[in-house]
């Protein structure tokens, strides 16, 4: 019981080592490379630290001796002492500034990326658009992309309100979207894997809940889930799915969001094309299953306070078939 | 070590008597000030969704027979006015406003196809009920009605903030501000003699709502 009472918070520490979020996790060209740069940098510290210590534990233990040392030769070493403490502070310096600029340098976007993602960060969701020279083949999802392992990614980075940023720790570093402006960032990941990120910046009330989750996968399954999600969105037989179609194009739900291959066309919200096919719903916040898309559909408002989605007046039985449409887009 | 050291002695009280009692005005302002803010937290808690018998009661809008004026559902001002009143209800009517397209006809509250907020005139008049009921169960000549597509409190905050945006007084709480341009003056100012000047309003679209 106390070996448990002593390890659990340890565990509880170590966990943020490993797992789906990061940065010491590292499987993706440019998180690798921080991760080796951090790993230096706390590694040069930590060794300067034990000397400074070793040297005030010496000084303390030293014992004095009764007659005070004639002060030319006082004088003498400590000025050999000071300086030499100076020059090894600025040489270490600059050793960990010349590493820094060698391993920033290396994450500079690549100059052809195999692909290209836009990303248009919202309070408080992501929008990804996937491009292709052929418009008919771009499409649009949200809060969760696939790409394929060992391929150049590039994402542009595009904010519509307020400033966000993009961070898959276990992918790459930190970039800032800002609006009116474009910034790049690559994202490579070296093996397969699904990997969360978060906006990083704070943007307001729910910031906290603004996740994505990269999904790496093999170039066969990248490309099929790619040639899924650009189909549109499935015509339903059953009738309660029927009759929630019906309901999301009559009510205002398709005032703000997309299902290509109905009229539903709004901008506002995320892209519901393939909302079943996603694993989680509202940026992370709850795991995409029917019920939580009927908690969402139901009080959007207080399950994620502030956000931008009102709640519409349902019955219990338009709630239903609702969340049945909402889970068979897959 | 010498005995001579000169300086303050430290044998009287460490702060004047002066300095004590600043300090305890000090102390006991900051002290108000968070009794301030946790009775104001107190006075108003969040709440995201009104319970559902609440909700039934605020549908109960008696309008005289003619759909103009009458009295609020008593649960209204049970609650304390609170549409009209509370900053955070008064946002969300903000929202809601530019979330359901409000803009498309009455604009910034200038009016277009639809009839302006800000004239002054208000063709059913200016109580919360003609306006809550006219976004409920729309009015002729073009108003749709909200009924399927907002819950009876968000027709509510709407109806709160579309009487702010042409108020004839000034108000303490406010929505915040707009990111936009500004087209015309904040919700919570004092009356804009401005926009009241050219007198109650001209019916400029007869055909909208029952005549004067």
């Amino acid at each position: 019981m106390k070996t448990a009472a002593i390890s659990l918070p340890l565990l509880l520490l170590l966990s943020g080592c490993g797992g789906v979020q990061s940065a010491l996790d590292a499987h993706g060209q440019t998180a690798i490379l921080l991760k080796s740069l951090i790993i230096f940098v706390v590694a040069t510290c930590f060794v300067v630290w034990i000397i400074v210590m070793l040297v005030l534990i010496w000084s303390l233990m030293r014992r004095r001796d009764g007659q005070a040392a004639d002060d030319r030769s006082l004088h003498r070493r400590i000025t050999i002492a000071v300086s030499g403490a100076v020059a090894a502070t600025a040489l270490i310096i600059s050793g960990l500034t010349i590493a820094s600029f060698y391993t920033t340098r290396g994450l500079d976007p690549a100059r052809d990326p195999d692909m290209t993602i836009r990303v248009r960060a919202q309070q408080w969701w992501w929008q990804f658009i996937y491009e292709d020279a052929d418009p008919a083949q771009s499409f649009h999802t949200a809060n969760e992309i696939h790409i394929p392992v060992g391929k150049a990614v590039r994402v542009r980075l595009e904010s519509s309100d307020v400033i966000h940023s993009f961070w898959v720790p276990s992918l790459a570093g930190k970039q800032d979207l800002i609006p009116g402006r474009e910034n790049v960032l690559t994202l490579r990941a070296e093996r397969p894997g699904v990997y969360r990120g978060q906006c990083a910046e704070f943007c307001g009330l729910q910031h906290s809940h603004m996740a994505l989750f990269v999904i790496a996968e093999d170039e066969e399954s990248y490309r099929q889930w790619a040639s899924a999600q650009r189909k549109e969105g499935l015509q339903p037989r059953e009738p309660e799915i029927v009759a929630g179609k019906a309901l999301f194009m009559a009510r205002q739900c398709a005032a703000c969001h997309t299902i290509r291959g109905t009229e539903a066309s709004g901008t506002t919200g995320p892209d519901l094309t393939h909302i079943g096919s996603r694993h989680t719903i509202a940026a992370g916040l709850l795991e995409n299953t029917r019920g939580s898309l009927a908690a969402w559909i139901a009080d959007p408002q207080t399950l994620k306070p502030g956000n931008n989605m009102p709640i519409v007046p349902l019955s219990a039985d338009e709630l239903r078939q609702i969340s049945a449409y909402m889970d068979s887009l897959k | 070590m010498s005995s001579t050291v000169s300086g303050p002695t430290f044998s009287g009280p460490i702060f004047s008597r002066k300095a004590f009692r600043l300090l305890a005005i000090a102390g006991l302002f900051v002290v108000a000030l968070a009794v301030a803010a946790t009775v104001g937290l107190l006075r108003q808690p969040r709440q995201y969704r009104v319970d559902p018998p609440v909700s039934a009661a605020l549908e109960g809008l008696r309008l005289m027979p003619n759909g103009i004026a009458g009295s609020p559902p008593e649960v209204y001002f049970a609650l304390g006015q609170p549409y009209e009143e509370t900053a955070y209800d008064l946002n969300q009517g903000k929202r809601l406003y530019s979330w359901f397209g409000c803009a498309s006809c009455h604009g910034d509250g200038e009016g277009g196809a639809g009839p302006s907020f800000l004239d002054g005139w208000w063709l059913y008049g200016p109580s919360m009920v003609s306006i809550a009921a006219s976004i409920r169960d729309g009015r002729p000549h073009g108003m749709p009605a909200f009924r399927h597509k907002m819950t009876i409190d968000e027709i509510w905050q709407l109806a709160g903030y579309v009487k702010a945006i042409g108020a004839y007084s000034a108000k303490l709480t406010a929505p915040s501000r707009s990111d936009d341009r500004q087209t015309r003056p904040a919700e919570n100012r004092a009356p804009a003699a401005i926009l009241f000047d050219q007198g109650s309003a001209p019916v400029r679209r007869p055909k909208q709502g029952p005549s004067p």
